[in-house]
C-alpha cells in the first residue's frame, strides 16, 4: 500500500485554465505563422536552425529577453523598469520552482507520521492511498498508522507544476531539515520587491513619462489597458496572499512576514483561500488576454530573435516572419519620442507603433493607408526600436501598390548603352538629385582627377533612377525593373568599384542590388583617398556642423567616415542631435503626403539643431539634404563634403 | 531668328506649338480632376511653368512630359494617360524643383491610382 500526498486547492483552477489556453493559442498561432514562411525563408531555416548560429541566437535571447541590455543602453530607467518586470518575474518563477523542488525532496526523504499529520491539518493537501487496501480514498482520520512490511509508512509527495507558484500556501511549514527555507523565502521576497520597483516606475510613467525619458507614450486600446491592469494586479495579489499565509503560519520572508504581521489572524483566517483565489484569478485573466494584446511580445520576441539570428530576413511581401515581427512589438512607444513627425508636426497617429497595431488588428482602408504613407522613412524608429523590428520594411509592404505596380514600363531605357569600355575604372553614379546640385558632381570630378583615378561618370548626361524612390512607395516590380537596367549597365562596363554621391542610391546599390563590385559612398571614398595619401588636403579654420543624412547614417551606418574626412579638412562642431539621433531634413523621398509647409517645419527644426552653436557652414553628404537646407538659409553656406574637400585640395 | 531658336529649344521641354483645337470645358466631366485635387491639394497652386518637365530624368530618354500629362488630366483628356504615366521613375526631381511647392510625386501616384480606380 502506498500513501499519496497531493497538493491541490480549487483556487488553482483559474490559473490552470489560463495556462492551458495561453499555450494552446500561442502554439496554434506559431504553427500557422511558421507555415506561412516563404520558400526562401524555409531554406534559410532548414540549413541553419541547428547550426553554430544558434549560440549567438540563444545569447541574444538571454541578453534581450531577460537582461534587456539594448533598452538599458538607450534609456537606463526604462530598461530597469522592464528588466524588473521581465527578469524579476522570470526569477520568481524559476526560484519558486527550485525552492519547491528542494523542499519536496527533503519531505520525501524525511518523512514520519508527524509530517503526515501536519499535512492533514491543511486544506491544500489530498491524501489518499492506492494498492490493495480498501480504505476510503481520502483518509480523514486525525491520526493513523499505516503498517507496511518494514513497519514504516512511505508517503509519495506529488509535485504538480503549479506548486512553485503557490508554494507558500501548500507548504505552511517546511520540514525541519530543510534549512534553506528561510533563505529561499527572503530571496523570493527580494525578487517580489524587485518586481514592485518596476511596477512603481510603470505607474510613475503613466503620469509623468518624462521622468523615464519618454516624451510621449503610446495611446493604448481598452483591451491593452485591461491586460496591463491584470498584469499589474498580479504582484500586489501575490503579496497579499503570501502575507496572509505568513500571518497565519509564520512562513514568510522578511517582507511578506512584516506585512503579514500587520494583519489580525482572527480576521484573515477565513480569507486565506479567497486571497489566493484572487491571485490565481489575476494570473488566469492575464494569461488569457496575453495572446490578444501587446503582451504577445513576451514569447514572440524570443522566437523573432532566434529567426533573425539564424538569418531569416523580411521580404517585399507579407510572410510568416512578418507575423512574428508584428506580434513581437510591445507597443512600448519608444518609436514615438524620436519621431520628427510627432515632435515637430504634432502628428500623433502615424508612428510605427500604431502602424504595427493596425496591421496586427488587420485593419484596412484609408486610415491604414494614411498611417503607412505619412512617414518620412527616416529610419529613426528603426534604430530606436528595442525589439529591432524592421519597421521600414513593414511600411513598404503596407504601401504595396498592387494593380498599378506594372511591369515593362521602362522599355525606353534600352536606348541607353554603355558609351565606352570602363574596365578598370571607377564608376561614378551621381544620382538624380546630384544633378540638381552640380557643385557635388563637379567637386567629385575634381577629386577623382586630383587622385589620378580614372573614372567613368556613368550618368553624366542622363540618369536611370536607382529604383529606391519607387521601392519606398511600394512599386516593387517597377523598382526591380530599374535595378535590372542599372545592373546590366554596370556589369557590362567592367568597372571595378561604384562610387555614388547620393545616399539614397548608395543604400539601394548596397542593399537591394546584387552587384559583384564594391559600392561606396563618396564620403567613404574620399576618406579612403585621404588615408591612402592619394589626395592632399589642407586644414582650414572654418567651423562646421555636420548633418547625418538619414539614408547614409541610420540607413547604412556610415557615421565615422564623414567625420574623419571633415576633421581632416576643417573643424567639426558637435551638435545636440547627431549620429543616430540626427533629425531628418524633412525632404526625404519616403513621404508623399506631407505638404511643403510641413516639410519646411521639419527642416527648420533640423536646421536649428545644426546652427545651435556658431558655425561658418553646414555640411552634409546628401544632395537632397543640401537642397533642402539651401532653400532655408542665407546665413550659412550649405556644402556637401565633396565640395569642402575639393575646396581644400592641394594637389 | 531668335524666335525660331527659342521655339526649337523649347520644343525639347514639351513646349512645342500644338495644332489649334477647341474644347468645350462645360461638357468635360471633371470628377476625376476634383478627386485628384482632394488628394493632392497642392496641385491647385500649379501655374504650369514646366520646371517639372525640364528637370525630368525620364525625359532625358524618351518623349515624356509630366507637364503635358497633368495639363491633359486637368482638361479631362484621359486617353493614354495611364500608359504615359508608367514611364515615370518617381525620382522626385520635379518635386524638388517645383517653384510652387506642388507635391508632384504624390500627384503622379494619385493620378495613376485614380485612373486605375475609374477604369
Amino acid at each position: 500500500m502506498k500513501i499519496h500526498a497531493y497538493p491541490y486547492n480549487d483556487f488553482v483552477i483559474p490559473f490552470l485554465i489560463g495556462t492551458v489556453l495561453l499555450f494552446s493559442i500561442i502554439i496554434y498561432k506559431y504553427i500557422r505563422w511558421i507555415r506561412r514562411f516563404s520558400d526562401e525563408q524555409r531554406k534559410v531555416i532548414r540549413s541553419n536552425w541547428y547550426s553554430w548560429k544558434i549560440f549567438p541566437a540563444i545569447w541574444e535571447m538571454i541578453r534581450e529577453g531577460l537582461l534587456h541590455v539594448r533598452i538599458l543602453k538607450k534609456n537606463l530607467l526604462l530598461g530597469i523598469m522592464h528588466q524588473a518586470y521581465a527578469l524579476g518575474w522570470f526569477l520568481l518563477i524559476v526560484v519558486g520552482a527550485v525552492e519547491s523542488r528542494d523542499a519536496f525532496f527533503t519531505m520525501q526523504h524525511e518523512q514520519n507520521i508527524e509530517n503526515v499529520y501536519e499535512l492533514e491539518n491543511q486544506n491544500g493537501w489530498y491524501i489518499y492511498t492506492t494498492g490493495t487496501d480498501k480504505n476510503p480514498q481520502y483518509l480523514n482520520q486525525r491520526r493513523y498508522r499505516v503498517e507496511t512490511e518494514d513497519g514504516i509508512a512511505r508517503i509519495h509527495y506529488h509535485r504538480p507544476f503549479y506548486v512553485g507558484i503557490f508554494y507558500r500556501y501548500f507548504v505552511h511549514k517546511a520540514p525541519a531539515s530543510f534549512r534553506q527555507h528561510k533563505a529561499y523565502s527572503d530571496l523570493m521576497d527580494g525578487l517580489l520587491i524587485y518586481v514592485f520597483l518596476g511596477l512603481t516606475m510603470a505607474i510613475i510613467k503613466i503620469f509623468w513619462s518624462k521622468i523615464l525619458g519618454m516624451r510621449r507614450t503610446t495611446k493604448h486600446t481598452l483591451v491593452d489597458r485591461f491586460a496591463k491592469f491584470s498584469l499589474w494586479m498580479i504582484f500586489p495579489m501575490r503579496l497579499l496572499a503570501e502575507s496572509v499565509t505568513a500571518c497565519l503560519y509564520g512562513n514568510g520572508g522578511f517582507f511578506t512576514q512584516a506585512v503579514g504581521d500587520l494583519f489580525d489572524p482572527m480576521i484573515v483566517r477565513g480569507l486565506e483561500t479567497s486571497v489566493w483565489m484572487l491571485y490565481s484569478l489575476m494570473l488566469g485573466v492575464f494569461f488569457v488576454t496575453m495572446p490578444f494584446t501587446r503582451y504577445m511580445h513576451i514569447f514572440t520576441e524570443l522566437l523573432l530573435i532566434y529567426f533573425r539570428k539564424i538569418g531569416v530576413k523580411e521580404e517585399t511581401g507579407r510572410t510568416g516572419y512578418t507575423y512574428f515581427e508584428l506580434n513581437a512589438c510591445s507597443r512600448c512607444g519608444v518609436c514615438i519620442s524620436g519621431c520628427p513627425m510627432d515632435k515637430v508636426l504634432e502628428n500623433h497617429e502615424i508612428q510605427s507603433v500604431y502602424l504595427v497595431r493596425s496591421l496586427r488588428n488587420q485593419e484596412r482602408g484609408s486610415r491604414l493607408k494614411m498611417i503607412a504613407d505619412n512617414c518620412l522613412m527616416c529610419d529613426r524608429c528603426v534604430v530606436d526600436c528595442p525589439v529591432g523590428i524592421d519597421l521600414s520594411a513593414l511600411r513598404r509592404q503596407t504601401r504595396d501598390k498592387g494593380a498599378i505596380d506594372t511591369t515593362g514600363n521602362y522599355k525606353y531605357l534600352d536606348n541607353k548603352r554603355t558609351p565606352f569600355n570602363a574596365i578598370g575604372r571607377v564608376a561614378y553614379f551621381g544620382g538624380c538629385m546630384s544633378h540638381l546640385t552640380p557643385g557635388i558632381t563637379e567637386s567629385m570630378e575634381r577629386i577623382f582627377t586630383a587622385a589620378g583615378q580614372k573614372y567613368w561618370y556613368m550618368d553624366k548626361l542622363s540618369t536611370i533612377c536607382c529604383g529606391r524612390p519607387l521601392q519606398q512607395q511600394g512599386f516593387m516590380n517597377q523598382a526591380a525593373e530599374l535595378r535590372q537596367k542599372n545592373t546590366e549597365l554596370i556589369e557590362k562596363s567592367g568597372a571595378t568599384m561604384l562610387v555614388t554621391s547620393c545616399p539614397i542610391c548608395y543604400q539601394s546599390f548596397k542593399k537591394e542590388y546584387n552587384l559583384n563590385i564594391p559600392v561606396v559612398h563618396h564620403t567613404e571614398y574620399i576618406d579612403m583617398l585621404i588615408k591612402q595619401g592619394r589626395i592632399k588636403v589642407r586644414h582650414d579654420d572654418c567651423k562646421v556642423s555636420y548633418h547625418d543624412p538619414c539614408e547614409l547614417g541610420r540607413g547604412c551606418g556610415i557615421y565615422d567616415e564623414p567625420r574623419s574626412v571633415l576633421s581632416a579638412v576643417t573643424n567639426l562642431q558637435k551638435t545636440r542631435y547627431q549620429r543616430e539621433k540626427s533629425v531628418c531634413c524633412g525632404f526625404n523621398l519616403g513621404n508623399t503626403r506631407l505638404s511643403i509647409e510641413e516639410q519646411t517645419k521639419i527642416r527648420n527644426a533640423s536646421l536649428e539643431n545644426l546652427t545651435s552653436k556658431p558655425v561658418d557652414a553646414i555640411v552634409t553628404a546628401c544632395p537632397m539634404c543640401k537642397k533642402a537646407f539651401q532653400h532655408a538659409t542665407h546665413d550659412y553656406p550649405v556644402r556637401d563634403i565633396a565640395e569642402v574637400v575639393a575646396k581644400n585640395l592641394i594637389n | 531668328m531668335i524666335q525660331s531658336l527659342t521655339v526649337r529649344t523649347m520644343n525639347k521641354f514639351g513646349f512645342a506649338i500644338k495644332t489649334p483645337r477647341s474644347e468645350n470645358m462645360d461638357q468635360v466631366s471633371l470628377e476625376r480632376y476634383n478627386k485628384l485635387l482632394d488628394r493632392v491639394p497642392s496641385f491647385k497652386r500649379c501655374f504650369q511653368c514646366g520646371c517639372c518637365s525640364a528637370t525630368c530624368s525620364a525625359r532625358q530618354f524618351t518623349e515624356f512630359s509630366i507637364r503635358r500629362i497633368h495639363t491633359s488630366f486637368r482638361r479631362g483628356e484621359y486617353n493614354g494617360l495611364d500608359e504615359e504615366l508608367k514611364k515615370c521613375m518617381l525620382c522626385g526631381k520635379c518635386t524638388l524643383v517645383c517653384p510652387r511647392g506642388v507635391n508632384l510625386r504624390s500627384l503622379i501616384i494619385n493620378m495613376r491610382q485614380i485612373l486605375d480606380e475609374t477604369k
